[in-house]
């Protein structure tokens, strides 16, 4: 190095990288989620260890075990879990893998999505990322510093998991098992984690984002249930069905994981280029201007709540109409599947009479009224995020009533509701009919779709009643949807008792087109959604606006 | 509605509290109709909140409120017919352009006049086809401004309106506002800018510590405070410090400078008469020194002369 008199005005090493900041990033990242990253390992790392338990106290002798073997077999069964592979060993390690992986990879992609989200987009929409990036921080130090908080989760997770499922020393988890099984919930997490981290770059507004990213986490689900029903390699399509490719406790093979790894390569990479084309705050696309004035119809409270809803609900029933289309298409397959083999018509005389592409919808009906009551959360908590962000009071200064503005919000969250089962009944209808050649099967399947309606309604209810009661704790209206997803699936593996069902407005739905039409739980269950609504209305009349 | 009174907004005993902070305490406040009424205080000392009781937005703990003679939290939605409000804090919503938002604000209201909001429109030179995150802070305010004017009501609360308004958008806002006054509408006006306020108001209220300490209009304020005094004398002044009603005195290059109460004026300068008058300078009190006395904290002893008009 040579001494010089003049200092150049800025040096290379002054100019810093479009990394600079990012270990103290990181350190901020962990910090603010010191409480929230444990809480996820130990959920996930106690729900497999909990599940691998009880499938030995349920499942721990051969011949129960063939007999889970033999109902997983069928397209319902099949689609909800893994590939049919795991059925020809069916071990205690080929259970889970085979019932656990495609369920935990929706968690893992939950926690991986909202965490990158929450770090990017989020920041950069409150403009905490604006005060942060006039420091000494980089163009991709948020990005870099998130991806690394959020791979370096997985990777614990990976090995929490492959510890926890070892340890129990249980016939049929190896060691060598268990830590490939682990391995494929970080290449879930890692890929989803490398979606979430494109679509921030997407949208300007953080919910978007990860709307757009858990979409992908469905639709790689979804992908993989119709390749393993189909047994068409649709499955090769997913991130999921890789995981799922594994083969972990049977053949053990690692090499699908690496289709995990270039994918989440080159999805970080599509982000670092997005991102330097964009500035801080905004989406990829440019905004544009718009009317100068207000329609009529948006100057009243309803056309403008629904004004304010307008993009979630056609984005959301875009994605139920494709969910319904997805399943409807396999289940012709379904029916053909099982036709030839005389074993099952056993099982379908147990289900009543009922058709084996019957009773699958019924289960997809659940399982597409769950997903919609996700969107009934999103646009019943609407109302909420409205007030925090400080644009209700001036509304609420203007001669618009509370309950008038509340209401408007409910109105559109109910007509909404009818939109994604609409969608969802339409697309299995459409399609179904069309891949069984069954006509009939359009009227059965909307019909079906719309008895969830009082069971949305109710999770609108239970959001509403919060937002009015309190306000502080509305997020708990997650819990409704969160609950009915866990109990329905793990529940169903694990023989969860009756009551536990019950407890979920959706445990009380006929299960159309196999179950008989019965309309008290309808009427009861709208009536409870109509009080829980009243509640949270007289509540929010009552209250001050923006209470932190 | 009892229309007993002409006060357009009449606050008494007022307390809000959050949890520990206790943000009103104690608040009186009256406005007239047909006046501007200034609202002035240190940052944190409750003028918002008192504007969001006085909007049923917040409901108070204890003590009584009237707007136009209603009760603004059981007469909310009646009430905000006949006035608006522009907010401390302006949030739009990124997917309405500002002229939807204008809309919006001004039919929920009621009164809603076309014609008027396009020559405000005109007149605050703000472009209304822009989406709500694309508009810069000041833009942002004027929007808010707009759809408050855009109606023709009796009563405009407005909390901080100009924050961020250039210099030549102020003197707009001026304009309206007197507009406003000679059309016999009332204004409440929370502003941190002093000059605006001498300007536009006829009557003032400072708030401090949630409690409303001085009120009145600025030349019964005026009279309340000091008057600086530069004076040389025959002989020395040794006995000044003692006399009531002088503060800091100092003696600087044979000159005496010290500021005097106003009320205490005529004595202290028949004190100085008599040691002989050799030069006299005195500057009547600026606004700007009343303001500073009731927002530093160092002068917190001094506040106990609370006065209301
Ligand atoms: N929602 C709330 N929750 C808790 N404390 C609050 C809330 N709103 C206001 N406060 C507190 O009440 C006090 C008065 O706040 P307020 O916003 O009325 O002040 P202000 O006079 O408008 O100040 P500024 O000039 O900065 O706008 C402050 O101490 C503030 O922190
Ligand atoms: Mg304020």
């Amino acid at each position: 190095m040579t001494i010089t008199t003049t200092r150049p005005a800025v040096t290379a090493h002054d100019r810093g990288s479009t990394f600079t900041g990012t270990g103290a990033l990181v350190r901020f990242i962990l910090r603010r989620d010191r409480v929230r990253i444990p809480v996820w390992l130990a959920a996930l790392t106690l729900t497999t260890v909990g599940t691998a338990q009880s499938f030995q106290d349920l499942y721990g002798d051969d011949t129960n075990r063939a007999q889970v073997a033999e109902t997983m077999s069928t397209p319902a069964g099949l689609a909800m879990t893994g590939p049919a592979h795991y059925l020809g060993d069916y071990t205690l390690g080929a259970m889970m893998s085979h019932q656990m992986l495609g369920f935990m990879a929706i968690m893992v992609g939950l926690m991986s999505v909202l965490a990158v989200v929450r770090h990017t987009r989020a920041e950069e929409e409150t403009g905490r990322a604006e005060l942060v990036r006039a420091n000494v921080v980089g163009r991709h130090a948020h990005l870099v510093a998130a991806l690394a908080v959020v791979a370096a989760t997985n990777v614990v997770l990976a090995l929490l998991i492959a510890a926890g499922l070892g340890g129990l020393g249980m016939a049929g988890i190896t060691w060598s098992g268990a830590l490939l099984y682990g391995a494929a919930h970080a290449a879930a997490g890692i890929v989803f984690a490398g979606v979430a981290a494109v679509t921030v770059q997407i949208t300007e507004h953080s919910r978007g984002a990860a709307g757009l990213a858990l979409a992908v986490v469905g639709v790689a689900y979804v992908l993989r249930a119709a390749g393993d029903v189909g047994d068409n390699g649709l499955s090769w399509l997913s991130p999921i069905g890789w995981v799922q490719a594994t083969w972990a406790f049977l053949e053990n093979r690692w090499w699908p994981l690496l289709l995990a790894v270039a994918l989440a390569v080159g999805l970080v990479l599509v982000a670092f280029q997005l991102s330097s084309r964009r500035d801080v705050g905004a989406g990829l696309r440019q905004p544009r201007s718009g009317a100068a004035a207000a329609s009529n119809a948006l100057a009243h409270p309803i056309g403008f709540a629904l004004r304010l809803h307008r993009g979630l609900m056609f984005g959301f029933g875009v994605a139920m109409l494709l969910l319904g289309v997805t399943y409807g298409s396999i289940l012709g397959e379904a029916e053909d599947m099982l036709a030839g083999i005389d074993a099952f018509q056993d099982v379908i005389a147990e289900i009543g009479g009922a058709t084996v592409a019957e009773s699958f919808a019924s289960m997809v009906m659940v399982i597409m009224a769950i997903i919609a009551s996700v969107y009934v959360v999103m646009a019943a908590l609407r109302p909420r995020a409205e007030e925090n962000a400080g644009r209700a009071e001036p509304v609420l200064a203007t001669a618009l009533s509370r309950v008038r503005w509340l209401g408007s919000h409910l109105v559109v969250v109910l007509i909404g509701s009818v939109v994604m089962l609409l969608a969802a009944g339409l697309g299995i209808g459409l399609s179904g009919a069309s891949s069984m050649g069954d006509s009939s099967m359009v009227g059965k399947l909307v019909g079906a779709s719309l008895a969830y309606l009082p069971a949305l309604w109710v999770t609108a209810g239970i959001a509403v009643l919060l937002v009015g009661l309190v306000p502080r704790a509305a997020a708990l209206a997650w819990i409704v949807p969160l609950y009915a997803f866990l109990v329905g699936y793990l529940g169903q593996i694990l023989q969860f008792p009756n009551w536990m069902n019950n407890l979920s407005p959706f445990g009380h739905i006929p299960q159309l087109p196999v179950d008989d039409l019965d309309f008290v739980p309808l009427l009861a269950l709208t009536a409870l959604a109509a009080a829980l609504a009243v509640g949270g209305l007289l509540a929010f009349r009552e209250r001050e606006v923006n209470v932190t | 509605m009892p229309a007993l009174t002409d006060a357009a907004i009449s606050v008494s005993g007022l307390d809000k509290s959050f949890g520990t902070t206790k943000a009103l305490d104690q608040l009186d406040l009256t406005v007239h109709t047909e006046e501007v009424h200034g609202f002035l205080g240190p940052n944190g000392a409750g003028k918002s909140t008192t504007i969001r009781v006085l909007l049923g937005l917040l409901r108070s703990d204890a003590g009584t409120a009237a707007v136009l003679g209603g009760d603004p939290w059981r007469d909310a939605v009646a009430l905000h017919r006949r006035l608006s409000y522009v907010a401390g804090d302006v949030n739009l919503w990124p997917n309405l352009t500002g002229g939807e938002a204008i809309d919006l604000f001004a039919r929920l209201r009621g009164g809603f006049d076309r014609k008027r909001r396009d020559a405000l429109c005109d007149r605050f030179d703000l472009d209304p086809t822009k989406k709500g995150r694309t508009y810069s802070k000041g833009n942002r305010q004027k929007v808010a401004i707009v759809a408050a004017l855009a109606s023709d009501v009796e009563l405009l609360v407005l909390d901080e309106p100009t924050a961020g308004l250039d210099p030549l958008m102020e003197s707009v806002f001026a304009e309206c506002v007197r507009e406003l006054k000679a059309a016999g509408r009332t204004v409440l006006l929370s502003s941190h800018i002093l000059a605006q306020v001498e300007a536009l108001c006829d009557r003032v209220s400072i708030i401090r510590l949630g409690h409303i300490v001085e009120s009145g209009s600025l030349s019964e304020l005026r009279h309340l405070t000091r008057t600086t005094v530069i004076a040389e004398t025959a002989r020395p002044a040794d006995r000044l410090a003692e006399l009531p009603g002088v503060h800091d005195p100092a003696v600087h290059n044979g000159q005496l400078r010290f500021d005097v109460d106003t009320e205490q004026l005529d004595a202290v300068i028949g004190y100085l008469h008599s040691l002989g008058i050799r030069s006299l300078v005195s500057q009547p009190p600026t606004l700007e020194q009343l303001f500073m006395r009731h927002y530093g904290d160092d002068l917190n002893a001094d506040v106990t002369t609370t006065r209301s008009a």
